[in-house]
């Protein structure tokens, strides 16, 4: 019972940075703006809240400087595909680069100093309900604030009028312009949004996870998110549930390694992209299904002119 | 990206430093100019950290002898290749090639610079002007399973290791022989990171071994996510490459570090005196390579005077880590009992001993 327990707890953690990166991606992506530069939002939000924790010893401060720094990255790519109307794929693969250059040259002081993370903290009285406690209530507070932001994101996409609308940019941008909504700037808010969530996915790594700095903290983290928004075909609680499988693949294969069981793990760490690539062969099979979720005008710029 | 422009740096300041050269006049004597490639950035612990100590050593010793020059970074392949070349053509005339995989790009770039002595780490390929050094790290491995061997009360020892080539299975071995030879009922689970880099599943991996009943840990990858995963878990851990205490205090045991600084005098001093030779060298505790850092003041004083005599057995040459009988862990006799396993034996090490748990992926 002890370790399905501490697989499970295990699983989440390694799963809650996946699941605000890609939270934050689909919210993006579904105002019609494609972002790959997840990766580099991610490595900037790691060191800019590494080097804030280490610098103030404030963890929480720490936080907030890597939900800056994602805003930051963001904002620039903004800048070029929204007002500019760069190609966003070009721009988005420029920024994964650049994002990673920058943390590791902003990040050489800080290589292998060592703070004391956030730690797991039992909630008091329902942390300490036998199994269920360890289970329910006994995570890092981040990935309480993880769980609110999904059911934030579901609930503002589908549940509210300034939802609507941003699901209709990234439908229609001509349309939702026609209509009389500022599509510029609708894209801009979510495209900031989503740096705001790698960001903090890259904070959650460097302060939580794996409470040091390292140059390529992330190990592919970003791209792994990327891949579960189209797995979870732009749905908020397919993103959590994939966040988790993808998560917990590697935890499973590392039990199952303790245990003595033979597992191939380079295929299982390549297991996102095989079920992500099985996914976009599955809907684009069926049109009906990219129809429905997909984001028609995603990685197309628009003018107001046309 | 970042290794041509941190080489961009180092380029500039190189021709620079010719420019001040040339300004000082022909009167001084040219000091010789060393170059160092790393394949991470320095930082505060770990492989490349341990060669930056030599680097700093160098420059103390020999002052302004020497002018010594590093590149940080620089990825294995062909990026090394370019490095390489760039700083024997500018004027190194000793360079250190710090990694494994630096050994083909290093040949190659060799054969054109004649007069250039080249030493690389961890190889097996050597040259008329190409050396080789390496350290007994298995050696250190088997004093600090002693340690864990008397440190544990679950019986169950934890390994994080990156790939299953034998320079680590070396180390996993030697840890549980040294762990078994004072506590015969301790056995190692080994957990296989596939990366030699990657502090979060280095961290997953800890906790999963934690999890499985380990209370003492050790790792052969380059981060400090063991240590520090151990800490938190309030189990032992013992760190590998540097001293890694500040990482976490309360948990680290002990390391077992490599320390090249009597290797990189002496090589400096042979290239100054004029008799630099190629070779190989595969240096332990006796030269110095390898060494095991201070205590935890958890660990016993009975426990230290006793990794003390042994270590002062190694050098004398009268332990030897592998020295018969030695069983695999499927029953296999792999060296009988009177013989020691040869240096060759030891480099095409494939399979776990006895005391190992699990099959080695293959």
């Amino acid at each position: 019972m002890d370790f399905l327990v501490a697989i499970v707890v295990a699983t989440v953690a390694a799963g809650t940075p996946l699941a605000l990166a890609a939270l934050g991606e689909l919210v993006a992506e579904k105002s019609g703006v494609l972002n790959l530069g997840v990766e580099g939002m991610m490595l900037a939000g790691a060191v800019a809240g590494f080097a804030a924790a280490a610098t103030t010893g404030n963890l929480w401060l720490g936080v907030a400087c890597g939900v800056v720094a994602g805003i930051a990255l963001s904002f620039v790519f903004a800048v070029a595909v929204v007002t500019l109307q760069a190609n966003q794929v070009a721009t988005g693969l420029a920024l994964a680069i650049f994002g990673g250059g920058l943390s590791a040259f902003a990040g050489q002081p800080f290589v292998s100093r060592s703070i004391d993370g956030i730690r797991a903290a039992p909630l008091p009285l329902l942390g300490e309900i036998p199994v269920l406690g360890p289970l329910a209530f006994s995570f890092d507070p981040l990935v309480y604030v993880s769980l609110a932001l999904f059911g934030a994101v579901a609930w503002f996409l589908w549940r509210t009028r300034a939802g609507l609308v941003l699901r209709a940019v990234g439908e229609s941008p001509e349309v939702a312009h026609e209509v009389g909504y500022p599509v510029a700037r609708i894209r801009y808010a979510a495209t900031l949004f989503g740096g705001a969530m790698a960001g903090l996915a890259g904070a959650y790594l460097s302060l939580a996870y794996t409470p040091l700095w390292v140059e390529g903290l992330t190990a592919g983290r970003g791209w792994i998110a990327l891949a579960l928004v189209v797995f979870a075909t732009w749905r908020p609680a397919r993103v959590l549930a994939g966040a988790y499988l993808f998560g917990g693949v590697t935890v499973l294969q590392f039990h199952a390694q303790g245990f003595g069981v033979e597992v191939p793990s380079q295929l299982l760490s390549a297991l996102p992209y095989i079920a992500t690539i099985g996914v976009l062969v599955i809907i684009s099979r069926d049109a009906a299904m990219v129809r429905l979720n997909a984001p028609a005008s995603l990685g197309k710029p628009f003018h107001a002119g046309d | 990206m970042r290794p041509r422009s941190s080489f961009r740096v180092v380029r500039f300041a190189a021709a620079a430093a010719l420019g001040l050269a040339l300004a000082a006049g022909a009167q001084a004597q040219e000091p010789l100019k060393i170059g160092l490639v790393y394949v991470s950035p320095v930082g505060d612990a770990g492989w490349t950290y341990q060669h930056d100590l030599a680097r700093k050593a160098i420059e103390q010793k020999f002052g302004n002898k020497v002018q010594v020059k590093y590149v940080e970074s620089v990825a294995e392949g062909a990026d090394s290749e370019r490095v390489i070349r760039e700083l024997a053509q500018s004027g190194h005339k000793l360079i250190f090639a710090t990694s494994f995989g630096y050994m083909n790009p290093t040949i190659k770039v060799a054969k054109g610079f004649p007069n250039v002595a080249f030493e690389h780490a961890t190889g097996y390929k050597t040259d008329r002007n190409v050396a080789i050094y390496n350290a007994r790290f298995y050696e250190g491995r088997y004093l600090a399973g002693v340690v864990a061997g008397k440190q544990t009360r679950s019986n169950v020892l934890g390994y994080v290791a990156a790939f299953p080539i034998p320079e680590v299975l070396q180390g996993i071995n030697a840890f549980t022989r040294g762990a078994r030879s004072v506590n015969p009922k301790a056995e190692v689970k080994v957990i296989w990171t596939n990366s030699w880099y990657d502090p979060g599943k280095e961290r997953e991996a800890a906790m999963t071994l934690i999890s499985q009943g380990a209370d003492v840990l050790t790792h052969h990858t380059d981060s400090t996510a063991t240590v520090k995963a151990a800490d938190e878990k309030a189990v032992y851990a013992i760190g590998y490459h540097s001293d890694m205490s500040k990482f976490g205090p309360k948990a680290h045991l002990t390391a077992s570090t490599h320390d090249w600084t009597n290797y990189y005098l002496e090589t400096t001093q042979r290239v100054l005196d004029g008799k630099w030779k190629s070779g190989a060298v595969w240096g332990g505790i006796k030269d110095g390579y390898v060494k095991l850092a201070p205590m935890n003041p958890v660990v016993s004083k009975e426990t230290q005077d006793l990794v003390k005599k042994l270590e002062g057995e190694i050098v004398a040459g009268k332990l030897h880590p592998y020295a018969g009988p030695v069983k695999d862990n499927a029953g296999k006799e792999r060296v009988p009992a009177g013989k020691t396993m040869t240096d060759d034996e030891m480099q095409k090490m494939d399979y776990y001993v006895e005391g190992v748990q699990g099959k080695l992926p293959k």
